[in-house]
């Protein structure tokens, strides 16, 4: 019955809906959103705060929520999956977290003056650079080019009242015909937070700071190669919403890329990539008041990997090929002390010094049928080695499965196709996907993982099939000069779903925990997501725009699957006039009644809250100048939704201004 | 052929490598000794008896003793001795034994005997325990008596205490010797006291453990398995699981083959700690 209602609504949509695009050109659509950030944001009547964090930029998305801990680090979930499900990197680079906590989602080690745009695409088709089963992020970095000498200097800096977060950030750019060179540092610093009522959020306070530079040197016309680096260190973090917060959380990303852009070939491009990472991330309650054991979490995380990239056409086929591995290393302590100092410390491996070795390769064609019609196929296949290397973490797990060898080999595959048709403005597409990712770290052999929000110490399971999904997709739009409205709808069925079921027959290991909790699989579990977005000129200087979404999980017993978004919408309307723009919108959601209180959830209420910004650009000289003001919750509306761990409330009334200054 | 060649002269090497190898034969003498330390010699006119254990000491609690007896006028270690002992306590009022194993050849080769002691109680500064050696050697006996150091363990590892059903139990920690974080295998020994002098194993029961961290909210650890005997007569084996580093207290409950339990309690919210228990901190 409720299969046949989600059906039915898919339908609905398919008739009366459309899809999300940005442009109208030939080439094949994808269900895929790319989120402006960084500099071109910095074309002043594209975002409304141009420097939001990346979570803010992300959360525009259709596609996108954030889990929310705190006022910092959220994590992405893509389509109502979580990390786990989806796949983020940086420029087509594999990172991996090192907080057992999922403390510090890759966006964290980033900053919106490092980027130029993130692309999101839906389902199977964001498997270029890896599995995934709910979609991708890719964020990209500022692209430079080669080209006439010149030199560019920024200064940004912001200020935000109700966290009295201060921003400060200064870039240079260089470039002529064989170099280039871009630098730019970001600096914030945030104390607690009001949520709506005017209370402070204790422990909501953070501190960053951002260093990045790229180096581009071109050989010839048609070859270049670039280094990268990213060093990000965040201090005094802290996570509302968790028993623990982070005292340092540092990354650097470094990359090699060469590139080679042939001409007057069937090859279009050729780009390679080797790049290293490495995390540290400390998670400590020193600062805590009142905890029942005093306790530290490190955890590291270490990733080397290339790719290596081809797109070429032959006829009416253009083929992308992607040939990509990585090696990853991951270790996660806990340290407690106990009160009696002359006591042995209480130390185990929460990450067993998991090493993890994918040799993979994405293979995409898109046929174009005619200048209406095309097919796109895209296929991976890719072969996934776990190894525990430390004898003491081997030896930990094995407390809970005697027979464990270290070594875990498994093969990942991937399928998907799609359909997409484009006549007199009107267009739709539809697409079907089968695939597959193995376990994450913490689903494979994490000991002891408390999770605050459930209550329970959760244990990987090393045994655990590859989840595998089933996905089918919908999209319709319509567009002319005045009016444009999409509508998308994705249905995966995901089978061996992994999730952590309660052992009674276990103790906890945290104080006051409610029990332990095994990762295992359920037969499968089904996820809807649809979403509209519509966008109507009302004049040459008013453009309203507006977007919903919607999705329902259930598991293979009909319960609710946790962390699945209730109705969500936003509606805005823009004006922009010369220098001068401005916007007010309106952004809530409606009660989360499909909540699952096995993983914690409760009913959220309702809410909605007001937002106003403006913009306005000058020139004094040469001098440009972009300022914004704006203001967020404006009726300070207390309230939580259903993405907030343990209802955190989330932010009160803000106001923010931005300067942006430029040479 | 000249392959062939080759092939002989890799043969030759090989052999010449063997032959070499089985030069060191009379190592194995001195590998007996590997990870075990000399704590005491006992003299008599005759013979010196070396006394080796792992940790170069006695202890109060399970103690693994290993010796050899070394002809005092040729130095050479006698291997076809027949060797039997006695720990004797040494209290104001009265003398008693405690439980210990007959002693045994390791190897037929070899020039070790070995068996276990173990010391219920530990010395005091009046209260002292020696140990008595009695073999016979080409049907000759002899004997040797010496004063033996058994200091107090740091951690309980032996309970004494009286059944529900009259009857006195001794029970010991013998292994793991360096537990760690994981499934250790575990051995225990449980014993009666018949009388002042023997102590013999019990057969049949099962030692339930519960092993805890009072330090950490008194959390338990998954998949243990009870102690229990394989052969009559024997040490008990079960797995002692330990899921991180620190102090543990392994509560202990004896149960008789028909269930019955004759010491020591069930952790519940309310019991916190059993009456008997051993204690190990890593």
């Amino acid at each position: 019955m409720k299969k046949t209602v989600s059906i039915l609504v898919l339908l609905f949509s398919v008739f009366v809906l459309a899809q999300n695009q940005e442009n109208d050109s030939l080439k094949i659509k994808e269900l895929k959103e790319v989120i402006l950030i960084g500099k071109k944001a910095n074309l002043y009547e594209k975002q409304s705060k141009s420097l939001g964090s990346i979570d803010e930029f992300l959360q525009q998305s259709l596609k996108v929520d954030m889990i929310k801990r705190g006022a910092y680090a959220w994590e992405p979930i893509i389509n109502n999956m979580p990390s786990e499900r989806t796949l983020v990197t940086i420029d087509g680079m594999r990172i991996f977290g090192a907080c057992t906590d999922k403390m510090d989602p890759i966006t964290s080690y980033v900053e919106v003056s490092n980027l130029e745009e993130a692309t999101i695409v839906s389902g199977q088709e964001g498997g270029c650079f890896g599995n995934t089963i709910g979609g991708s992020i890719d964020l990209k970095r500022n692209k430079n080019t080669f080209g006439e000498k010149k030199w560019e200097f920024h200064l940004n800096s912001g200020f935000e009242t109700n966290n009295k977060q201060k921003i400060l950030g200064a870039s240079v750019n260089y470039r002529d015909s064989l170099f280039y060179v871009d630098s730019d540092v970001m600096l914030r610093n945030a104390e607690n937070y009001k949520a709506g009522n005017g209370n402070e959020v204790l422990f909501s306070q953070f501190s960053k700071a951002n260093f990045s530079s790229t180096f581009g040197f071109r050989f010839s016309n048609n070859k270049s190669i670039e280094t990268a680096i990213i060093y990000d260190k965040a201090t005094n973090v802290g996570y509302p919403a968790l028993p623990m917060d982070v005292s340092l959380a540092e990354a650097a990303i470094a990359s090699i890329k060469y590139e080679y852009v042939p001409l007057n070939s069937k090859v279009k491009n050729w780009e390679t990539k080797l790049y290293f990472n490495t995390i540290k991330h400390k998670m400590d309650d020193t600062t805590r008041p009142n905890v029942p054991i005093h306790m530290d979490m490190p955890g590291w995380s270490e990733t080397f990997g290339y790719y290596s990239k081809v797109n070429f056409s032959k006829a009416k086929h253009h083929f992308l090929i992607n040939l990509n591995s990585f090696y990853n290393k991951s270790i996660a302590e806990m340290t407690m002390y106990p009160s009696d100092p002359n006591e042995n410390l209480m130390f185990m491996y929460t990450w067993p010094d998991v090493r993890t070795l994918y040799n993979g390769v994405f293979l995409e064609d898109e046929f174009v049928f005619n200048c209406h019609s095309s097919l796109k196929i895209l296929t991976s296949f890719g072969s996934h080695i776990n190894h525990v290397a430390s004898q003491f973490g081997l030896e930990s797990i094995q407390i809970f499965y005697p027979e464990l060898k270290a070594e875990k080999s498994r093969i990942l595959k991937s399928v998907a196709s799609r359909y997409n048709h484009v006549k007199l403005g009107f267009e739709y597409g539809f697409g079907l996907a089968y695939g597959e990712r193995a376990p994450s770290v913490s689903e494979g052999y994490g000991f002891y993982l408390f999770n605050s929000f459930d209550g329970y110490d959760n244990i990987g399971n090393p045994n655990l099939k590859n989840e595998k999904a089933l996905e089918g997709s919908l999209s319709i739009g319509f567009k002319n000069d005045k009016f444009k409205i999409n509508a998308s709808a994705s249905y995966f069925k995901i089978y061996d779903y992994i999730i952590a079921k309660t052992d009674v027959s276990l103790v906890p290991m945290t104080i006051g925990a409610n029990g332990v909790r095994i990762y295992t699989a359920l037969d499968y579990a089904t996820l809807f997501n649809t979403d509209i977005s519509a966008e109507i000129y009302l004049s040459n200087s008013f453009k309203w725009f507006s977007q919903a979404t919607f999705a329902k999980g259930k598991d293979s017993e009909n319960k609710n699957l946790p962390f699945i978004s209730p109705l969500s919408y936003m509606s805005s309307l823009r004006f922009i006039k010369n220098q001068f723009n401005a916007e007010i919108s309106v952004s809530g959601n409606a009660s989360q009644i499909n909540y699952n209180s096995e993983f914690g959830e409760d009913k959220t209420p309702s809410y909605a809250i007001l937002n106003v910004s403006s913009g306005y650009k000058f020139k004094l000289g040469t001098n440009n100048f972009t300022t914004r003001i704006g203001g967020e919750n404006l009726l300070d509306t207390y309230y939580s939704t259903y993405a907030d761990w343990n209802n955190i409330p989330r932010v009160g009334r803000n106001i923010f201004i931005n300067l942006n200054y430029s040479l | 052929m000249k392959f062939q060649l080759k092939n002989i002269v890799a043969i030759l090497f090989m052999a010449l490598t063997l032959i070499s190898c089985s030069d060191n034969d009379d190592s194995t003498t001195i590998n007996e000794l590997d990870g075990l330390t000399k704590f005491q010699e006992m003299t008599n006119t005759t013979h010196t008896i070396e006394l080796y254990s792992h940790i170069g000491a006695l202890v109060q609690g399970y103690n693994e003793v290993k010796l050899r007896i070394k002809d005092n006028v040729t130095n050479q270690y006698i291997k076809n001795a027949t060797v039997s002992w006695m720990p004797v306590m040494h209290m104001a009022m009265m003398n008693h034994s405690c439980p210990n194993s007959e002693v045994e050849k390791i190897t037929s080769e070899g020039t070790l005997y070995e068996g276990y002691i173990m010391f219920q109680m530990a010395q005091n500064d009046t209260e002292y325990w020696d140990l008595k050696i009695d073999y016979s050697i080409d049907g000759i006996d002899y004997t040797t008596t010496s004063v033996i150091d058994v200091p107090a363990s740091a951690k309980r590892t032996v309970n004494t205490f009286m059944g529900t059903d009259g009857v006195k139990y001794l029970v010991a920690y013998a292994e793991p010797h360096h537990p760690s974080v994981a499934l250790n295998d575990m051995v225990v020994g449980v014993w009666k006291m018949q009388d002042m002098m023997t102590f013999p194993v019990v057969d049949g029961y099962t030692l339930k453990i519960d092993p805890r961290m009072p330090s950490m909210g008194n959390h338990s650890s998954p998949n243990n398995v009870h102690a229990t005997q394989t052969t009559a007569g024997e040490l008990y084996n079960g797995k002692l699981s330990l899921t991180m580093t620190g102090y543990w207290k392994i509560n202990l409950q004896l149960a008789k083959p028909d269930g019955t339990i004759v010491k020591g309690e069930e952790i519940t919210d309310t019991v916190t700690s059993s009456s008997i228990f051993f204690e190990i901190e890593f």
